[in-house]
């Protein structure tokens, strides 16, 4: 009596088992310190899946995780030919898009995302970015110039997960980094559907010498060009007398 | 060894910048130039932004001026009293030349600007080298030289603000060298160079100044042109790297010890052809990419 009311219950929870399960994901490091010999930072994300029932059968999960760099406003300038050489013509203030985006997943992002979803989730650069503007070229363009310098990119398959339940990837921040904070996202997906997501943040931020430089470069900038020059000064005078002494 | 540069927000290798401030000591100390239009274009090349680029040029300029400066005040070829006008001018000329750079900087032409300004100079500046110094060979190989050379009656000898210039040995009106001095601080301040290389034709040929003073009397006055283009970039733009400068300068005071040795040992019109060639192969590698159509017609930022 008792087996039968559990396997009763559990036919009317199968379909409610998949939003039952829900992802726990943790990251290497939440901090990034950029100092001197900052060389981009691997992050890893990992985590599991966590459910209160058997993992349902014929359909597959996959995960795909997201970061998403600071946003910045950006111009974007056309060049064109004018009295024979190439000048820039036109130039296009476009909103707020990160100054990095990344999109891992476990499986080919066609097989696995429908454009329904994501749009609602905004989860591919083509739906994340400015994704009102596409179609016009400048937008476009921004896309691409980013992709090209690796930016914005897509690792298929690159999240590796372990009996639908264990799953961890590793995400190459640049070594060209902007400072701020890093989104990062974790789906779970299922038929074609987000069944649960993660957020949280990763700060990478100048520190030591570069932190130092940077803030009196821009808040005492008298102040830093007074000892640019006091050290242009004294190397070039330095320079000559070490010389001197070599020479003699 | 990767090193992020703080304000130029790229991380870049040491060794390269060593390299090139290496390389381009080896230059002007075989040369006798500050090398300010070889390091633009080679940050430019190694991923360093434009407006970056000019700015820490014009520090490491400083630098290499003041170690060449020194040497002579020792030999007491630098004329004290024409290095003060040519800097009055100087001063007024980088204060332009910023205001030219900031306003193209938003019109978003600043790349044409300095390119353009490196490819007429250095293309002048580069053939006419080539042309004397090939004469140069012609008339070593051939008969001695003809005409002797007169001390001509200048056109800039008939201005008004008449001066004595006594380490020069001449009397000339003010106005020349300030008008000089206004020029070179404009391009020094737009392209990130001292601006040597047209001080120098300058002096000899427009104001008349005897060769030995002319490059101590140059440098001298770089030091100071140069070092309020760096004050300026650095307080109106924010653009001056010391790490960079740094680093190209510790590798340019080495190279121009090396570039002395090697130029001790070759012939001046070798070294100044090889000059010639190699400035025209700047201005035209620069010149190339205004004209072939581009792979990107878009470009990011600046």
């Amino acid at each position: 009596m008792m087996h039968r009311l559990i396997a009763l219950l559990a036919l009317f929870l199968l379909p409610l088992t998949a939003q039952a399960e829900q992802v726990v994901a943790a990251l290497s490091q939440t901090r990034v310190s950029v100092n001197a010999n900052f060389d981009g930072s691997e992050i890893l994300v990992f985590g599991a899946i966590k459910r209160e029932a058997a993992i349902p059968e014929n359909s597959p999960l996959d995960v795909v995780i997201t970061v998403a760099g600071p946003e910045q406003v950006e111009t974007i300038r056309r060049k064109d030919r004018r009295f024979g050489i190439w000048i820039n013509v036109e130039a296009q203030v476009i909103g707020h898009t990160p100054t990095f985006y990344s999109v891992a997943t476990t499986r080919p992002l066609q097989d696995i995302l429908p454009p329904l979803t994501d749009s609602l989730w905004k989860i591919t650069a083509d739906k994340r970015i400015l994704p009102g503007m596409r179609g016009l070229p400048a937008r476009e363009a921004l896309i691409r110039l980013r992709q090209n310098d690796d930016l914005y990119r897509t690792r298929e398959g690159e999240v590796s997960l372990i009996e639908d339940t264990l799953f961890d990837t590793s995400i190459a921040l640049p070594s060209n980094i902007v400072e701020g904070t890093y989104t990062t996202r974790i789906f779970l997906i299922r038929d074609g559907d987000v069944i649960d997501s993660y957020g949280t943040s990763i700060n990478v931020q100048k520190v030591g010498i570069e932190r130092w430089l940077y803030n009196l470069a821009y808040q005492n900038a008298l102040i830093y060009g007074i000892m640019a020059l006091a050290i242009a000064g004294i190397f070039g005078w330095g320079a000559s007398q070490v010389f001197r002494l070599i020479r003699r | 060894m990767q090193i992020f540069l703080p304000i130029a927000e790229v991380s870049v290798n040491a060794f390269t910048l060593l390299g090139i401030g290496g390389m381009v000591g080896v230059l002007s100390g075989m040369f006798g130039v500050g090398g300010g239009f070889l390091i633009t274009p080679l940050l430019f090349f190694v991923g360093i932004p434009p407006a970056v680029a000019v700015a820490t040029s014009a520090n490491q300029i400083v630098a290499s001026s003041v170690s060449g400066v020194l040497a002579h005040l020792k030999r007491k070829t630098v004329d004290l009293k024409m290095g003060m006008v040519l800097l009055g001018g100087g001063l007024v000329g980088s204060a332009i030349g910023i205001q030219i750079f900031n306003m193209l900087k938003a019109m978003g032409q600043v790349d044409l600007l300095v390119t353009l300004c490196y490819v007429v100079f250095l293309g002048i500046i580069g053939f006419l080298m080539l042309i004397e110094s090939i004469r140069a060979i012609k008339r070593a190989r051939g008969r001695p030289a003809g005409r002797p050379e007169r001390k001509k009656h200048l056109w800039v000898h008939t201005l008004p603000f008449k001066m004595k210039f006594r380490a020069s040995g001449l009397y000339i009106s003010a106005i020349p060298p300030i008008a000089v001095g206004v020029f070179v601080g404009m391009l020094g301040a737009v392209m990130g160079v001292g601006g040597g290389f047209i001080m120098v034709p300058a002096m000899i040929y427009i104001l008349g100044m005897p060769t030995k003073v002319v490059i101590g009397t140059s440098l001298f006055q770089i030091i100071f042109t140069a070092g309020f283009t760096t004050m300026l970039h650095a307080y109106t733009n924010h653009t001056v790297d010391v790490l960079l400068a740094f680093l190209l300068l510790f590798g340019g005071v080495i190279g121009a010890q090396i570039g002395t040795q090697i130029g001790l040992r070759l012939k001046a019109e070798q070294l100044r052809i090889m000059l010639a060639l190699l400035v025209l192969l700047v201005c035209l590698k620069l010149g190339v990419d205004l004209l072939i159509t581009p792979k990107e017609l878009y470009s990011l930022g600046v």
